[in-house]
């Protein structure tokens, strides 16, 4: 029997759930040479803000067991560039959905560059950041107050009427009244979780490996973590959830779509292994069959 | 960028803690000289990138130097074991641009990608001269190699102990090659004391740590006169125009 292992984002149709996470897929296009985008259940575009930033210097990558952790510090050419150049061009090479993901350093940064992603043809969905570890102001202080999450969704919300999904950090105590106060806010979906902020020292040169000191961790090791805010956040919203952290196969898409989620982001496999995305695509089918999965969207939310 | 499995046909010291690792692979085009691969290590989540000292049709020579837990771990593998690249990364040394006379300055393990931008300027009918560098003598690698490949080769050691006394800048100043154009792979201290005493026309092989080595992350950008650029996607190899040194 053909496996149906198609999903709904906001009003959306994506051919299957699996979808490249901001900031590990480069500006989107890179890996068309590779593989055909159009296998990808949608594409998150690299994290943008309203002005373009270098980031953070170098080193930005520490491996950890389990993962990595990175401190690139939102490197990206600004939301202008976003809109008339980068979302085009990764438009012309695939019809995949595309996500613009969106950080700011103020609630107005964020509405400001919501609008001028509303207004590209090309951005299908838009993604909030407000859980990113490697910024300096800003960032993740928006995930971790119900109130401060509720202004950015706010402001998102009146700025675009494309699907609104806010992302979220792990860096709380309790999701469940952040995840709520977007809800409450209009925001379509909720994107869950970013990486957890961690640090690693060089002992033979005393020296915190990163240049700027602390990172993201993420990878693997997160998986279990991932899944239990899922699970905890689809239990008190309505809305569709994104599970993210550390998924890197087939059984762990199904896992975190038991948990709650509608859709899941793949981020730091892609770095291991370019081709993980259409790797974890091709064993869908075959572990449906397995586990007696006819529709993938029948086991959202089952545990 | 391609990933392929390749087996181990050798991995060998060849100095103090640097190792040439020769691997087979049925079927697969050779690399352009300067582009790097990234190996799967047992046991480390990232792969490591690696430079490609030469490359031909089925057959790939790395080398490498030990440098932590990633690099030893693969030094201890053995002959007949399996290894998962990803090959063809980075855009690799411009051949066309020198006329007729290139120059190849390489420092420590960054002079692993000169043998085969060695061959290649030769059979384009180039003439070659080398500057190596290296702390001391029990480090000096591939200056045979060049020769062997048709390079005029003059080391430097910072202890005196082979060739010239002292660095690659001081071998520049002393040997005063004539050359067209130049190619410089080798630590970033290197590079940047190089830079000012070099002409225009030439390039540079960057280095800095990497996550993915395929222009996913952004791990490893460095600002350039066109704007930030990602070392392992854009470079490793920029012209020295590009370089806002």
């Amino acid at each position: 029997m053909v496996k149906d292992t198609s999903v709904t984002l906001g009003g959306i149709r994506l051919k299957n759930p699996v979808i490249p996470a901001s900031g590990t897929f480069g500006f989107g296009f890179e890996m068309a040479e590779s593989y055909d985008l159009n296998r990808l259940g949608a594409i998150v575009l690299k994290g943008t803000t309203l002005e373009p930033r270098f980031g953070n210097p170098t080193p930005r990558i520490a491996e950890c067991p389990g993962g990595l952790l990175n401190a690139v510090g939102l490197q990206n050419p600004g939301i202008d560039a976003l809109v008339s150049d980068i979302a085009p061009r990764v438009r012309n090479l695939c019809d995949t959905p595309l996500i613009a993901n969106i950080s700011g350093f103020s609630v107005d940064e964020y509405g400001i560059c919501c609008e001028k992603a509303d207004a590209c043809d090309s951005i299908d969905i838009v993604e909030v950041n407000i859980s990113c570890p490697n910024v300096h102001q800003g960032g993740m202080t928006f995930g971790t107050d119900p109130a401060a999450a509720a202004a950015v969704t706010r402001r998102a919300r009146q700025a675009t009427r494309k699907p609104l999904f806010i992302k979220l950090t792990p860096n709380v105590s309790d999701i469940v009244p952040i995840a709520k106060a977007c809800e409450e806010e209009g925001a379509d979906g909720l994107t869950l979780i970013n990486t957890l902020p961690g640090m690693r020292i060089d002992i033979r040169r005393r020296k915190p490996v990163l240049a700027n000191r602390t990172g993201g961790f993420s990878g693997p090791a997160l998986f279990p973590i991932a899944v239990r805010f899922v699970n905890q956040a689809a239990a008190a919203c309505r809305i569709p959830i994104i599970g993210c952290g550390g998924v890197s196969a087939a059984e762990d898409v199904i896992e975190m779509m038991m948990a709650g989620a509608t859709a899941v982001q793949v981020g730091s496999a892609n770095l291991r292994d370019p081709l993980a995305c259409p790797t974890i695509i091709d064993a869908l089918p075959a572990l449906m069959e397995q586990l007696n999965i006819d529709k993938l969207e029948d086991i959202i939310g089952i545990i | 960028m391609e990933k392929r499995i390749y087996t181990i046909a050798a991995n060998t010291p060849v100095a103090p803690a640097v190792y040439r690792l020769e691997l087979t692979s049925d079927g697969v085009p050779g690399l352009r000289a300067g582009q790097f691969v990234e190996v799967a290590v047992p046991g480390k989540y990232l792969r490591r990138p690696l430079s490609v000292s030469l490359s031909e049709p089925g057959r790939l020579t790395l080398l490498y130097k030990v440098v932590g837990g990633g690099t030893a771990a693969l030094a201890a593998m053995e002959p007949g074991a399996e290894l998962e690249l990803l090959t063809g990364l980075g855009n690799g040394f411009d051949i066309e641009a020198c006329r007729e006379k290139a120059l190849l300055i390489g420092g420590g393990i960054g002079v692993a990608p000169l043998p085969q931008l060695c061959r290649d300027l030769r059979a384009a009918g180039k003439q070659v001269w080398a500057i190596l560098g290296f702390n001391t003598a029990s480090e000096l690698i591939l200056r045979d190699e060049l020769e062997a490949l048709g390079a005029t080769v003059h080391v430097a050691t910072m202890d005196g102990s082979a060739g010239i006394r002292g660095l690659v800048t001081d071998a520049l100043r002393q040997v005063r090659p004539d050359f067209d154009y130049y190619y410089v792979c080798g630590p970033m201290p290197m590079m940047r004391a190089l830079y000012p005493l070099l002409p225009e026309a030439g390039e540079f092989s960057l280095e800095e740590r990497m996550g993915c080595g395929t222009g996913l992350c952004f791990g490893c950008t460095i600002a350039t006169i066109d704007g930030p650029k990602r070392i392992c996607h854009d470079g490793p190899v920029f012209k020295k125009n590009m370089l806002p040194w």
